[in-house]
């Protein structure tokens, strides 16, 4: 865990002694709704179909048990009794009052958290890797340097009016759980010659005008971690598009003016800069290092009696095979939670269970939580000798359905029931089809498939990048789908393709069960996983066999 | 508009002067094209000269006259247009610029500290209101996390100095 000290205390502090004074000047009328917006969403604080929405912040998906039960409060004391966790490692709410935020914020301020830079034309929090320190994949952990540009980019003045809002996901291990393909600036943790430094990729996004990132630099040596950012910056500050807000993004910059010459512009800045006041040094580094306490690692050894025991027991062994994976430390696993139960609308979470994840991390865990960009939650640190106890406990809650990385596993946006922007429904969909593919020995045997719903062009459901993906489109008045196959987040990042005409919505749940009905039938074998087959086959026979029916 | 520079109110000693007029007897603001146009003429003459710089023009122009302009203007159309934040910085820290830098147009109370941290002393204030708040709003912050020109030292420094002297 990162922990605050006084700078970030007093920085908070100051912040929500800020925006206080701003809804009291917007409740006095001494600010219009248009002057208070920018003001507003610099807070996280959006206005949507029903009432204001906040979004707060959870510096690279990591959050101590005792923040979890900040949230909770919040959830329970200020809105409906939830919370909604987003593809973005933040969590929303939904039902907030505008007088009552200046005191939720002071309640999430104790607990050292806020809603800075969720939203605006800003560096948003930084994105990461929910297996960060703990997946023996990865070289260092990334949210050192996750934290290093927190800082760097927390209230920026020459970076907080940029043309959109930007982006920066950052991942160390060989496979991509952050999606940095798909980021305005991507970071790939490497090692060149001993010396740790990052891939720098740029320019990709989803929404209307989808785009891969492109590398701009092999090898960036980590102490010019923050010239190198700032220099990207400060050249899309300078060049990026104001005139239209849809070609607003980097990605469009890049695009427009070509990946040589926007990278020709920004080395050119950063020969500048270098040498300057934003050169790290190990010294730099190691001091934020030494602000993340490591677990006290019990020394234990993997496979120990009680986690052998327990796998007799099917329910168990199927949750285990599913939702624990392997731990760098021996006698560890992580764990993933799942968020995503039948009929329930993926992302959301109740506050007792966030009180009871906040409990169970105590208990078994070593006291952190992470959010994963799946919308699932995840502890990091799991004692295999405590597994069997914590997936009863998890069960109790409605916490241990084993359907990571399956069909049911649901990513979808806010869409037309909360959004004033969606053109559909996501969340009933998505309930729709967890409810189709409740069976938990047919979802294993299709085995992994991410569906991911937005419920229009925006992409917050990052349609794009999901092995089926479902766009929610408007025709006649009436709530359509498009749907995708092939596209993948991860180190081979790649968009999906049309599958044809748009689907209406009673018709959606029967199209994605015949394209999955295809699949089993074509496979070579089950270890021909969904996505290869796509792959493999192209779209054509799904696309056949999907519309055949009507 | 009121200006207010250094935090405190002052009166504007500057005409601005259009591109097709004749320079009156004072200190000036032409516009950039008069300034790479007329450029030495300008400085030869017995008033301070400063200039108006849109924002989608390359500060860096400006290198040849940074140490004899007495004020140079950057623009905000509007408060969610950035571009002059970057155009401060690269005028005080890459040019060295020491004269008056001024933020007009679209100027409001809850940007003032952004502004000045990029290096503006002089701001040109839209809503008379505004003018009351500029030292609250300049200070209402103690701790920063990112080096600017304006030297002050950022938690990730600050932190390792307080390590060493303990
Ligand atoms: C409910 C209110 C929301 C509104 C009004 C909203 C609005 C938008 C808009 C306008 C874009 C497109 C921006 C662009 O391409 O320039 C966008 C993209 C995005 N939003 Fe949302 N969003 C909302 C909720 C969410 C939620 C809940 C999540 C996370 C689950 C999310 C995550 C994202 C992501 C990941 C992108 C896409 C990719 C990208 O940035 O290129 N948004 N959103
Ligand atoms: S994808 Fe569209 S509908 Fe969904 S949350 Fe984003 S803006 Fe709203």
């Amino acid at each position: 865990m990162y922990i605050y000290d006084e700078f970030d205390r007093t920085f908070l502090q100051e912040r929500v002694d800020e925006f206080r004074d701003q809804v009291k000047r917007r409740l006095d009328g001494e600010l219009n709704e248009e002057e208070f917006k920018p003001l507003r969403l610099m807070n996280g604080v959006y206005l949507q179909l029903h009432a204001y929405m906040l979004r707060i912040a959870i510096p690279y998906g990591t959050l101590s048990s005792d923040q979890m039960r900040a949230l909770a409060h919040v959830a329970r004391r200020y809105d409906r009794g939830y919370g909604h966790f987003t593809t973005r490692q933040n969590i929303q709410f939904n039902w907030i009052k505008l007088e009552e935020l200046p005191d939720a914020m002071a309640d999430l301020a104790r607990a050292g958290m806020h809603g800075l830079q969720t939203s605006g034309n800003c560096i948003r929090n930084t994105t990461t890797d929910q297996w960060a320190n703990a997946t023996p994949e990865e070289i260092e952990d990334p949210r050192l340097y996750a934290e290093i540009i927190r800082q760097w980019s927390t209230l920026h003045p020459e970076f907080t009016y940029l043309p959109r809002k930007f982006k920066i996901a950052i991942t160390a291990a060989k496979h991509d759980r952050a999606a940095i393909r798909v980021h305005d600036i991507g970071l790939r943790l490497h090692r060149k010659d001993g010396v740790t430094g990052f891939e720098v990729i740029v320019g990709g996004g989803l929404g209307r005008t989808p785009f891969v990132g492109k590398t701009i630099r092999e090898f960036l040596p980590r102490h010019d971690l923050l010239s190198y950012l700032e220099a990207i910056l400060r050249t899309y500050n300078a060049g990026g598009r104001r005139d239209n807000i849809y070609k607003a993004r980097i990605k469009i910059q890049v695009h427009e003016i070509g990946t040589e010459e926007f990278t020709r512009r920004v080395e050119a800045e950063w020969a500048q800069i270098k040498d300057g006041a934003l050169a790290l040094d190990d010294a730099a580094i190691d001091a934020i290092r030494a602000h993340f306490k490591e677990p006290d690692f019990e020394a234990l050894t993997d496979g120990p009696a009680e986690l052998e025991a327990a796998k007799t027991n099917p329910d168990f062994a199927r949750w285990y095979a599913n939702s624990v994976a392997p731990h760098r430390k021996g006698g560890h696993a992580i764990v993933t939670i799942s968020l995503k139960p039948v009929g329930a609308p993926p992302g959301d979470a109740t506050a007792d269970q966030m009180d009871a994840v906040a409990d169970l991390a105590d208990q078994y865990a070593y006291g952190e939580i992470r959010v994963a960009h799946e919308q699932n939650l995840t502890l990091p640190h799991v004692r295999q000798k405590d597994l069997f106890t914590l997936w009863q406990a998890l069960d109790a809650q409605g916490l241990a359905t084993p359907n990571i990385g399956l069909i049911s596993d649901i990513i979808a946006c806010p869409g037309l029931d909360y959004c004033a922007l969606a053109n559909a429904r996501s969340i009933p969909l998505a309930q729709d089809l967890t409810k189709r593919f409740a069976d938990l020995d047919r979802i294993a045997d299709i085995g992994r498939v991410h569906l991911n719903i937005s419920g229009c062009i925006n992409a917050c459901g990052h349609h794009h990048v999901g092995h089926i993906g479902i766009l929610g489109v408007e025709k006649q008045d009436q709530e359509f789908y498009q749907i995708t196959l092939g596209g993948k987040a991860n180190h081979k990042a790649k968009l999906g393709e049309l599958l044809g005409p748009a689907v209406p919505e009673n018709e959606v749940v029967n199209v994605v069960e015949r394209i999955l009905d295809t699949y089993v039938e074509l496979r070579t074998s089950k270890q021909e996983t969904f996505i290869a087959a796509v792959q493999r086959l192209g779209i054509e026979p799904f696309k056949e066999r999907a519309y055949a029916a009507r | 508009m009121p200006l207010v520079k250094n935090g405190k109110p002052v009166a504007d000693a500057f005409v601005a002067v259009a591109d097709e007029d004749t320079l009156p007897d004072a200190p000036v603001l032409v516009s950039a094209t008069r300034l790479l146009a007329e450029g030495e003429a300008l400085f030869a003459r017995n008033h301070p000269v400063g200039v108006i710089w849109p924002n989608d023009k390359d500060v860096l122009l400006l290198e040849p006259f940074v140490d004899r302009l007495a004020v140079v203007a950057l623009i905000f159309p509007k408060f969610r247009d950035g571009r002059a934040y970057s155009q401060a910085r690269l005028l005080r820290e890459r040019l060295g610029f020491k004269g008056e830098l001024r933020a007009t147009g679209n100027v409001l109370r809850d940007q003032f500290l952004l502004m000045v941290r990029c290096g503006f002393d002089a701001l040109e204030i839209v809503k008379e209101g505004d003018v009351a708040a500029v030292e609250k709003e300049i200070h209402s912050y103690s701790v920063f996390y990112q080096p600017t020109g304006d030297g002050r030292p950022v938690p990730l420094r600050a932190r390792l100095a307080a390590a060493r002297g303990a």
